[in-house]
């Protein structure tokens, strides 16, 4: 479990966090959402340690997030930020061998491959494994490189926003998809949502931020309602519900 | 397909190599062979060094247009060079023994570059064009301070920098040629040995740290590599500007691969060949004049106008 604690971060001198404190349990599929400069992306990379933590801490599992060594933590955690590079020359399949640096380091074991021929079936990718990146469409990229990360076969997995670009349904694909792995693999994801009706669609969490505060956590069926949009988003929706779960009317 | 282009690299290098050393050879064979033959040694040397230094610049900066060269690494030696010999005096300097003068000079610009791009390189290289500013800025001002210094000494000591200021390929030290050849070649297998990183250090800021490949050590270790070669190829034959990036384009045109294993032996081979190649034409077949630097820089300025104007219409 990912345990925060009195977390404060500034960035030149503004408070992008302010005293966060959550729990991500383990398993299952973890939403963070909120208006634009809430403090999400700066959450997730300090969780993922690409930046140093200013105040509070960070457990993973009890282990203090600062101890951890990269080669460890890269066995434990994987992140693929927001924007990802189009024009690498790299082939599909390269790009998610690269997954497999943390136990490997380039050299790849059968066991690697073994992993990666799973990735690719599972990520629908075999058919384009030779491609180059630069080549392919948005959605066919963002999979790409989801399966990379998946390849690293961590317990964590956080993604950035990875619904930024994609069409409906490229979104509703790697949604499902993500959901279903998670819930096979027994994994622990937490993804940076911009549109809420993703994140009470197919999250199995919902935590809520705005201006660097945790404001809600809860089951998306729970939390997701007329006044949850007002206070988080200042705006003024009305709440349905289809097959049970909340459904915001844009 | 890499494995053909290998070995056409290779045939073209071989060629062009066993033509330089046997054209219009006059005289006694054993004297051509051994004075061509040092210095088809350092024209291997020299562009493979000069290749490896870029490609690898490019790979910790994410870009493929900015050099070490268009980043001031060869103006920062020559400044150095220049306060030795402001410091010492002419006397002193030219009492020094040459190999000694040159782990001097390696080891202050090492020191300066990690330091300097180091910290140039830690608030996000993600702006291309402000890097490629800063560089040339960074470059002019190594440069201007260089020659405010050459003003202040005395002629003589002005004449010992001159020779080491100026891009020639024609007079290379016979000392420095084995030194270099040996720093090189220890450079070259420290590479391969971490060709697997490298390649993971190119993928952006973020995904080397989530795979565990900590791009802050990565990039000083690099930055350190690259501090090495420029010197042995500044030390040997001056400042080139643009001859990493012609190399270094031509071999991402040439071999479509994401991997340091097969970039790095190409740029080196594709190096080779532009500046053995370019010797040859020029001198033996056109039997003109022109120093190569001027053939050379005057194709990498072209390149690199290319790239930039092609970047900014995307």
């Amino acid at each position: 479990m990912i345990r925060i604690r009195n977390l404060s971060h500034q960035i030149a001198g503004h408070d992008i966090l302010r005293n966060v404190d959550l729990d991500i349990s383990k398993g299952g599929l973890t939403a963070l959402v909120g208006p634009n400069g809430a403090g999400k992306s700066t959450l997730l990379s300090l969780v993922a340690r690409l930046a140093a933590t200013q105040s509070g801490g960070i457990e993973i599992n009890g282990l203090d997030l600062k101890k951890i060594s990269h080669g460890d933590l890269a066995q434990l955690l994987a992140i693929l930020p927001q924007v990802l590079t189009s024009t690498h020359r790299i082939s599909v399949q390269d790009l998610v061998g690269f997954g497999r640096y943390p136990y490997s380091h380039g050299r790849l074991t059968p066991k690697d491959r073994q992993v990666i021929e799973q990735v690719l079936a599972s990520f629908e990718l075999e058919g384009i494994r030779h491609r180059f990146l630069d080549t392919l469409s948005g959605g066919q990229r963002q999979r790409a490189y989801t399966a990379m990360a998946w390849a690293q076969d961590t317990e964590y997995l956080l993604l950035d926003e990875p619904l930024n670009n994609l069409d409906i349904a490229a979104s509703r694909s790697l949604m499902a998809r993500l959901k279903r792995l998670a819930e096979q693999e027994r994994r622990t994801i937490v993804i940076v949502l911009h549109d809420i009706n993703y994140a009470a669609g197919y999250a199995d969490h919902i935590v809520a931020m705005k201006a660097g505060e945790i404001v809600e956590a809860g089951a998306p069926e729970a939390i997701v309602t007329e006044a949850f949009l007002s206070r988080v988003f200042d705006t003024e929706a009305q709440v349905t519900h289809v097959a049970g779960r909340p459904l915001v009317v844009v | 397909m890499l494995r053909r282009r290998f070995f056409w690299l290779l045939l073209v290098l071989l060629v062009v190599s066993v033509l330089f050393l046997t054209l219009g050879a006059k005289g006694s064979w054993g004297f051509t062979l051994w004075f061509r033959g040092q210095k088809l040694a350092s024209l291997l040397l020299i562009g493979g060094a000069i290749s490896t230094a870029t490609i690898l610049f490019q790979t910790i900066t994410h870009n493929r247009i900015l050099t070490p060269s268009i980043m001031g690494f060869d103006a920062l030696f020559l400044l150095i060079l220049t306060m030795m010999v402001f410091g010492l005096g002419a006397g002193g300097y030219t009492q020094l023994s040459k190999v000694w003068l040159f782990f001097l000079n390696l080891g202050v610009l090492t020191l300066a570059s990690v330091g300097l791009f180091a910290l140039l390189l830690k608030d996000q290289s993600s702006d291309l064009m402000r890097m490629v500013l800063t560089g040339i800025i960074l470059g002019v001002m190594f440069r201007s301070l260089s020659s405010l210094i050459q003003r202040l000494i005395d002629p003589s000591e002005f004449a010992v920098l001159q020779s080491a200021s100026f891009a020639r390929f024609n007079r290379v030290d016979a000392d420095l040629l084995l030194l270099s050849a040996g720093l090189v070649l220890v450079t070259w297998i420290c590479l391969w040995i971490m060709r697997h990183r490298l390649d993971i250090l190119a993928l952006g800021e973020v995904l080397p740290v989530s795979l565990g490949a900590d791009p802050k050590r990565g990039q000083l270790v690099v930055l350190m590599f690259i501090s090495i070669l420029v010197s042995v190829s500044t030390a040997l034959v001056g400042p080139v500007a643009f001859l990493g990036l012609l190399v270094s384009s031509l071999t991402y045109r040439l071999i479509p691969s994401w991997h340091h294993g097969h970039i790095l032996p190409a740029a080196v081979l594709i190096g080779g060949i532009t500046l053995v190649g370019g010797q040859l034409v020029l001198e033996r077949i056109l039997k003109l004049e022109t120093p190569l630097a001027v053939v050379v820089e005057c194709l990498g300025g072209l390149v690199f106008l290319f790239l930039i104007l092609r970047k900014g219409s995307t």
